[in-house]
């Protein structure tokens, strides 16, 4: 089994409820979040494109920050997903630095946070809230080991790409073009 | 380090069960729908063991959500939350000095001291010098109180400021209006043609759900606006139009789609009228005209009105919603509804349905007491016929005392509305309220206008309180029961139980003759075969439609508009009868001066209006607004992305508050944009006091509609002021 997702980029508007909504998943604190909005916009008035992106921790097969946790406090469940023990994390911050995506934060508390992918309710065969949340249904989330899950039709049927491929941390968060 | 480690672990021995996901079966769902905005999606509200709302999620059941909320109503939670909120009633004291604050006061006291006022104004000026403005659920409760109170004068700025010239517009060509939620059927559509409308921007649920699927379905999506909205970012076709001129690309269209005969011959000669005339009307409107106007290039013109033809008539010109821009907008939304006509699409799949909703009886009542005259007395006989809703605009109109109108209007109740941001002209809207005799403002937050009030009466949220059922029309027929999932925070109340005790003290018990809303609710239920008990369960409830007429022109029938004609009139005769266009125009707008840019304002996703600005959650996504300048432009005044600066409009008002420029290339030089709704003055918004800057209070220049009263809001322009001007006064004293 190997969680993923994919989000379309053809259909997000950036309105951030994937961000709001896990924010009361998850009781994220205010003025902190597990995922965030990127808006890109390239090209000069009127030639212009812009794009999108619901972001969030890409759940690494080759994940630096599990590899640098000093307590092994970030370490790998079932699934793939990347997951750190609040109790064992020191707070050091060593796998805010090695993330090249910049999907960890400090929490107020003392422990570092970020994306479990909702884990809580994958494991009750849920979505993550941010799926289900979403209004233009532009995330697909699922096992990409079922060719039949959404997230792999959807990567089957579309042109995409991930987010730093050279950093070679094989993401697991596909963004479909 | 080790002081901050030690506090938020002793933080979190108190906070730790707050911490992290709860489990959906420890919580309690509780049926609701949305008041974050006016698209009322139903969902349910989750509370937790401990009593605290955890979160919100959508209702699978409902047509307006699909059980999936946007981020305002995801972030509702906040508006409990929000720590700013009304706490208490307050009435306005004024010192031996002649200062004045506001005092805390019992329910009793305020409201005996409201009705006293109420009590007064009926007996030495009548019942009619009452206006209420209400915008919101919450309101209807209040409307019932001040129509036994006996007056005509119940307004919301969602007329006059928003929809109102496409209601009128629609209403003169088709004999029906687009209502809302918008008859619009977008999912199906093969072609979604958006004018300014800004979807995805302005997040009404239901249309960016719908243009999602539209998107899935490969639909061709035209965007025509100055700025490269979302909406125009996910388009095939991008018209990058000179602010302004939309009549002109119109005519072109309509034009096009006449001269090449690809309009639905079968439609247009069974269902219109005036086809003749309109033709001979669009004969000089070619593209290589509208070119001069628009700077819409005339092969893009004719591709994009080819495009829609193709699909026609599942073709759907969109209606917009937010309207009143140059003040010929009920001719410009005329422009559109023709345009529909000639694709087919009124009344056929992809273009517009026909809603339906299940009538809920009212609570037997007294009929109301008739009134002797209305806010309309303050204008000359004949003016504003076709308006079909009473002007918020117009009720300033009737306050302000002047010489040449019969003006009587002498207190107001404002419930759920922030005048100053939502009504232009705010000194208008000032000296109306300094003619008053009393202002009462019921909100939930401590909103701009409450700051005027003589009395202010804390509400509690959607999240605390039963309202009346929600019965919007739809596809399917459909009720949504919003009950309180917690009992009210501090000393609020619900609005039924404000309007039910000052009816008692009015003297109008007779038209709340019930203990609490639970008993009405239930009462109008049953009528409907439902129950208050099944609605707590479920809180949707859909109902099979009455007749299969959905898509109620497919296949040509026999059909009778409600028009003078019959027909769907392409040439307006009720226009003509008032001495109006009968056939859209095109007519050049004021252009800003040289330095001057004009000013354009739009939606965030994740705020409504000025109502949400101060809202934890969703401030936490956005917490102020930026003026969006055009790299160029910004290379010519020297400013720097991010850098603070304020704005200047043609009138000398400068913005009260320093405003982010964010140099982006998504919009033209000509014009500047942001979004509505920040810049709040009232300190006690802790969150948004100060943060951004308010479109509202630079809407100095109003270009009224002269058919139905709206207010043109698109025709200031802004110019830019690098240094704080507080200062540069300063130094000027001395």
């Amino acid at each position: 089994m190997r969680y993923a997702m994919a989000i379309d980029t053809l259909k997000c508007v950036g309105c951030g409820d994937c961000v709001v909504a896990c924010q009361t998943e998850n009781n994220v604190p205010h003025g902190y979040c597990r995922d965030w909005i990127v808006e890109n916009v390239s090209g000069t008035y009127p030639n212009l494109d812009l794009e999108f992106r619901s972001e969030r921790c890409n759940h690494c097969d080759n994940a630096p920050c599990v590899r640098c946790c000093p307590t092994g406090a970030s370490h790998i469940e079932k699934g793939g997903i990347v997951v750190v023990n609040h109790n064992e994390c020191i707070g050091c911050g060593a796998c805010i630095q090695s993330c090249p995506y910049d999907a960890r934060y400090p929490h107020p508390e003392g422990y570092v946070d970020k994306c479990t992918f909702c884990m809580h309710r994958v494991e009750k065969g849920q979505n993550p809230a941010c799926v289900d949340v979403c209004p233009t249904e532009c995330l697909h989330f699922g096992d990409l080991d079922d060719p039949n899950s959404k997230v792999s039709l959807a990567l089957k049927n579309r042109s995409h790409k991930v987010l730093a491929p050279e950093a070679g941390t094989k993401p697991q968060l596909y963004f479909l073009t | 380090m080790g002081f901050s480690a030690l506090g938020a672990k002793g933080f979190s021995f108190f906070e730790s069960e707050k911490q992290g996901p709860v489990s959906d079966e420890d919580l309690t769902p509780y049926p609701t729908y949305c008041e974050v905005c006016f698209w009322k999606c139903a969902g349910w509200t989750y509370v937790d063991k401990k009593g605290d709302i955890r979160k919100i999620i959508g209702n699978n059941d409902d047509p307006h959500c699909s059980g999936r909320l946007c981020p305002r109503g995801t972030g509702g939670v906040g508006m409990y939350y929000d720590e700013d909120r009304l706490k208490t009633p307050l009435i306005r004291e004024t010192k031996a000095d002649g200062t004045q604050y506001y005092r805390e006061a019992s329910w009793d006291e305020a409201l005996d001291l409201m009705a006293e006022k109420m009590e007064k104004l009926r007996k030495e000026h009548g019942p009619e010098c009452l206006a209420l403005f209400s915008h919101g659920t919450g309101g209807k409760m209040l409307t019932h109180l001040v129509k036994a109170f006996g007056t005509p004068n119940i307004t919301a700025p969602s007329f006059a400021q928003c929809r109102g010239p496409r209601e009128v517009a629609f209403t003169a060509t088709f004999g029906e209006d687009v209502m809302s939620p918008e008859r619009t059927d977008i999912r199906d559509t093969k072609c979604l043609v958006l004018i300014g409308s800004h979807i995805g921007e302005n997040m009404h649920n239901g249309q960016i759900q719908e243009m999602s699927h539209a998107i899935d379905n490969d639909a061709t999506i035209i965007t025509v606006d100055p700025r490269f909205s979302t909406a125009a970012s996910h388009s095939k076709y991008w018209l990058p139009i000179k602010p302004a001129t939309d009549i002109a690309l119109l005519l072109a269209w309509t034009h096009v789609i006449i001269n090449e005969e690809l309009y639905d011959k079968d439609y247009v000669k069974k269902y219109t009228f005036g086809f003749d005339e309109l033709k001979e009307h669009v004969k000089n409107n070619t593209p290589e005209w509208a070119y001069g106007i628009t700077t819409i290039e005339p092969h893009i013109i004719r591709a994009t009105a080819r495009e829609m033809a193709a699909a026609a008539p599942r073709t759907l010109v969109h209606p917009g919603r937010h309207v009143t821009w140059y003040g010929d907008d009920t001719q410009r939304s005329r422009a559109i509804a023709i345009l529909n006509a000639l694709l087919g699409s009124w009344g056929r799949r992809g273009g517009f349905y026909n809603p339906e909703k299940v009538h809920l009886p009212s609570f037997p009542h007294p009929p109301y007491p008739k009134p002797s005259r209305s806010w309309k007395d303050a204008y000359p006989e004949g003016k504003y016929n076709l308006v079909s809703e009473v002007l918020s605009t117009g009720i300033c109109d009737a306050t302000i005392p002047n010489a040449d109108l019969d003006c009587h209007l002498r207190g107001w109740i404002v419930y759920g509305t922030n005048l100053m941001a939502s009504l232009p002209d705010q000194r208008k809207t000032i000296e109306a309220i300094e003619n008053l005799d009393f202002l009462v403002v019921i909100d939930t937050m401590p909103m701009d206008i409450t700051g005027y009030a003589d009395i202010v009466l804390p509400e509690c949220t959607y999240l605390e309180r039963y309202d009346f059922v929600r019965t919007s029309p739809h596809r399917e027929p459909a009720l949504a029961l919003r009950m309180p999932a917690v009992q009210p925070k501090y000393d609020s109340k619900p609005n039924w139980w404000i309007a039910k005790n000052l009816a008692s003290r009015l003297g109008l018990s007779d038209y709340f003759k019930w203990d609490k809303i639970e008993d009405v609710l239930d009462w109008q239920l049953k009528q409907v075969g439902s129950s208050l008990e099944e609605m707590q369960r479920i809180g949707v409830k859909k109902y099979k439609r009455e007749y299969d007429d959905l898509f109620w022109l497919e296949g040509l029938p026999d059909y009778e508009f409600n028009t003078n004609t019959g027909k769907i009139e392409l040439y307006s005769t009720e226009l003509a009868n008032e001495d109006y266009d009968p056939l859209p125009k095109y007519t050049a707008h004021p252009e800003p001066e040289q330095g001057y840019y004009r000013l354009n304002y739009g939606r965030a996703p994740m705020h409504t209006f000025s109502r949400t600005s101060n809202n934890p959650n969703l401030s936490d996504l956005m917490d102020e607004n930026s003026v969006w300048i055009n790299p160029k432009v910004a290379d010519l005044w020297e400013i720097k992305n991010n850098q603070y600066i304020w704005l200047k409009n043609q009138d000398g008002v400068i913005s009260s508050f320093p405003i982010k420029a964010r140099v982006t290339e998504r919009i033209r030089w000509d014009s500047v944009y942001m979004v509505h709704g920040f810049g709040h003055t009232n300190k006690k918004l802790t969150r948004a006091y100060g943060k951004g800057g308010s479109d509202s209070e630079l809407v100095t220049k109003v270009v009224m509609d002269p058919i139905m009263g709206g207010t043109g809001m698109r025709g200031n322009f802004v110019t830019f002021i690098l240094e704080n001007p507080a200062k540069e006064n300063k130094e000027d004293k001395a």
